[in-house]
């Protein structure tokens, strides 16, 4: 049924993605089509997989942005410029418009726990719902003819067989940097609400009227270099014993 | 947007052959003429290949019938509802008009409400995006509108040249029509052209509050689906041409023509070849409007990709 959920659900199943800490290494991509291409539904398909011209789907990407302060235009010249890396994949909106133009009752919004899902069995691949999504969160498999999408790893997060641990999805378990996190992000006391209210986590594309569930935490403020100079001076004021002769004796040299 | 040509067919197809059956269920035409049986059969046969031409880009068509299900909520599913259900006053007034030879009142009205209540869900499909800020407007639906009602007024003045039953009136009202169409469609260009884009890279990326904001590298070296499918950028290229073309096809040349159809009078010679070719002419300028509704059109993922 492709109507939202009429009430809140009661847990906001999402990620919490930090934009500071991630290192680009696209790590979490990898791991998330591994899975997946197993897991839930049809097999993650590429087209021309060894050729020049090969591409899949993919339900999790890390773009690269370059932020330029409005006073400098190159990178490195001026102070704070920066390269973001920055991951997406479906932000599981609580009004997701992707699943109210499905024509198929493919996608839902699940009322429990808020994962957005496509029944692949009941999807006819018109490809609305990816025109839909403002985050380019859907991707047609084209060898299937059926939408794809971030599953927040239904099939690991719920997976009793699985040890305690592993039962977060693929792309937040295999993070080298730690810039994925995994939770409820509708009970303010879990650690992602935490994470989210000390760092100023933040919504993407807020005019587009979706409210994400998926945060991301902004990169923190860098001190610019020039502040760093002064710290090439060494206190020497808890030296002791012949340390602490030697330095004032070389000082009154 | 990628302007899929089975999309493009479909909606210029069907746009025709509901604005004709739209005003067939006017009665505009004498069924008594064979001409009027055969724009009976044509306006069926038009809709019929524009729906079957839009389940050509479909990954499953098998399961095309899923898409009836959730007319709640989805703008493509009434779409899909109403379209089925049209056939039902439309088959009965051909069959009055092809086997009958006879006009009545009430198949005829209602299939004319619901060509155009099914012509209004085809335009909410796109209307109803608000990814795509070009397409998001009450002025989308209204064009779409205008142009099946324009298309269908033009496409009786031929069946009613073809039969000698021109009566001065119907090229005059396909005129005014059409100057109606394209003068809202300039207005719904004028809009895309004047919008200032509603996400940004800054907005897409929360970063904005560290400068502007570019794309440095794209997650994957080659295109991919949603590059394929949202960033298309040919159309763009010559969209000032195309827009000229489209407008002396589909809106200058048919409106000379109709004036003159007008002028001839019932059974002028030559009336059948004139309004063919302001037929035609006003197909090949919606297909030219339709291609460019598509190309011109941005969606917001660009934002992700670097696109403007």
């Amino acid at each position: 049924m492709t109507s939202l959920p009429s009430l809140p659900t009661p847990k906001k199943l999402g990620l919490v993605i930090d934009l500071d800490t991630c290192v680009g290494c696209h790590a979490c991509v990898v791991n998330c089509k591994e899975w997946n291409t197993g897991g839930y539904g049809a097999a993650l398909s590429d087209q021309d997989p060894y050729g020049a011209d090969v591409s899949g789907a993919w339900l999790n990407r890390v773009h690269s942005f370059e932020v330029v302060p409005q006073e400098g235009d190159v990178v490195a010249e001026a102070g704070d410029a920066r390269i973001v890396h920055f991951p997406k994949s479906c932000l599981h909106c609580e009004n997701a418009p992707c699943v109210t133009v499905c024509p198929t009752g493919a996608s839902y919004k699940r009322a429990d726990d808020g994962i957005v899902l496509v029944d692949e069995d009941m999807c006819i691949g018109c490809g609305l719902c990816a025109w839909a999504c403002p985050y380019g969160a859907r991707e047609m498999d084209l060898a299937a003819g059926v939408m794809k999408k971030c599953t927040l790893c239904i099939d690991r997060i719920y997976n009793e067989t699985l040890e305690e641990r592993d039962r977060t999805p693929a792309c937040v378990r295999t993070c080298p940097a730690n810039a994925r996190h995994f939770g409820d992000l509708g009970d303010p006391h879990s650690e992602v609400s935490k994470l989210v209210a000390a760092r100023g986590g933040i919504d993407l594309m807020p005019e587009q009227g979706t409210r994400p569930v998926n945060k991301y935490l902004p990169p923190r403020r860098r001190t610019p270099l020039s502040a760093s100079a002064g710290m090439l001076e060494e206190d020497t004021s808890d030296a002791t014993g012949f340390f602490g002769w030697l330095d004032k004796m070389l000082d009154r040299i | 947007m990628h302007p899929a040509p089975s999309i493009i067919l479909f909606t210029t197809l069907s746009g025709l052959g509901y604005g004709l059956a739209a005003m067939l269920g006017l009665g505009l035409l004498d069924p008594a003429n064979i001409a009027t049986k055969l724009a009976h059969v044509l306006a069926l046969a038009l809709i019929s290949a524009g729906l079957l031409s839009s389940t050509a880009h479909l990954g499953n068509p098998q399961r095309a019938w899923r898409a009836l299900s959730q007319w709640r909520t989805s703008w493509l599913s009434r779409e899909g509802v109403m379209a089925l259900a049209t056939f039902v006053p439309l088959t009965w007034s051909a069959w009055l008009a092809v086997i009958e030879g006879r006009y009545y009142w009430l198949p005829g009205l209602l299939g004319t409400a619901m060509s155009f209540v099914t012509v209004f869900c085809t335009a909410m499909i796109y209307a109803s995006l608000k990814s795509v800020q070009a397409w998001h407007t009450r002025l989308t639906p209204a064009c779409y509108v205008l142009f099946a009602a324009a298309g269908g007024l033009v496409a009786s003045a031929f069946f009613a040249a073809c039969s000698a039953a021109l009566s001065p009136l119907l090229p005059l009202a396909a005129l005014v029509v059409l100057a109606v169409a394209w003068w809202v469609k300039a207005q719904w260009r004028a809009r895309t052209r004047e919008l200032s884009p509603l996400s940004t890279p800054e907005s897409a990326t929360g970063l904005g509050y560290l400068g502007r904001v570019r794309l440095f590298e794209k997650p994957h070296m080659t295109e991919n689906y949603l590059t394929r499918e949202m960033g298309f950028r040919v159309g763009r290229k010559h969209a000032a041409k195309l827009w000229k073309i489209a407008l002396a096809a589909g809106a200058v040349v048919p409106a000379v023509l109709m004036l003159l159809l007008s002028a001839m009078g019932p059974g002028g010679a030559g009336d059948v070849a004139v309004a063919a070719g302001a037929l035609l002419a006003f197909v090949a300028g919606v297909l030219a409007e339709r291609w460019l509704f598509f190309a011109e059109a941005r969606h917001a993922v660009m934002n992700y990709y670097g696109g403007e």
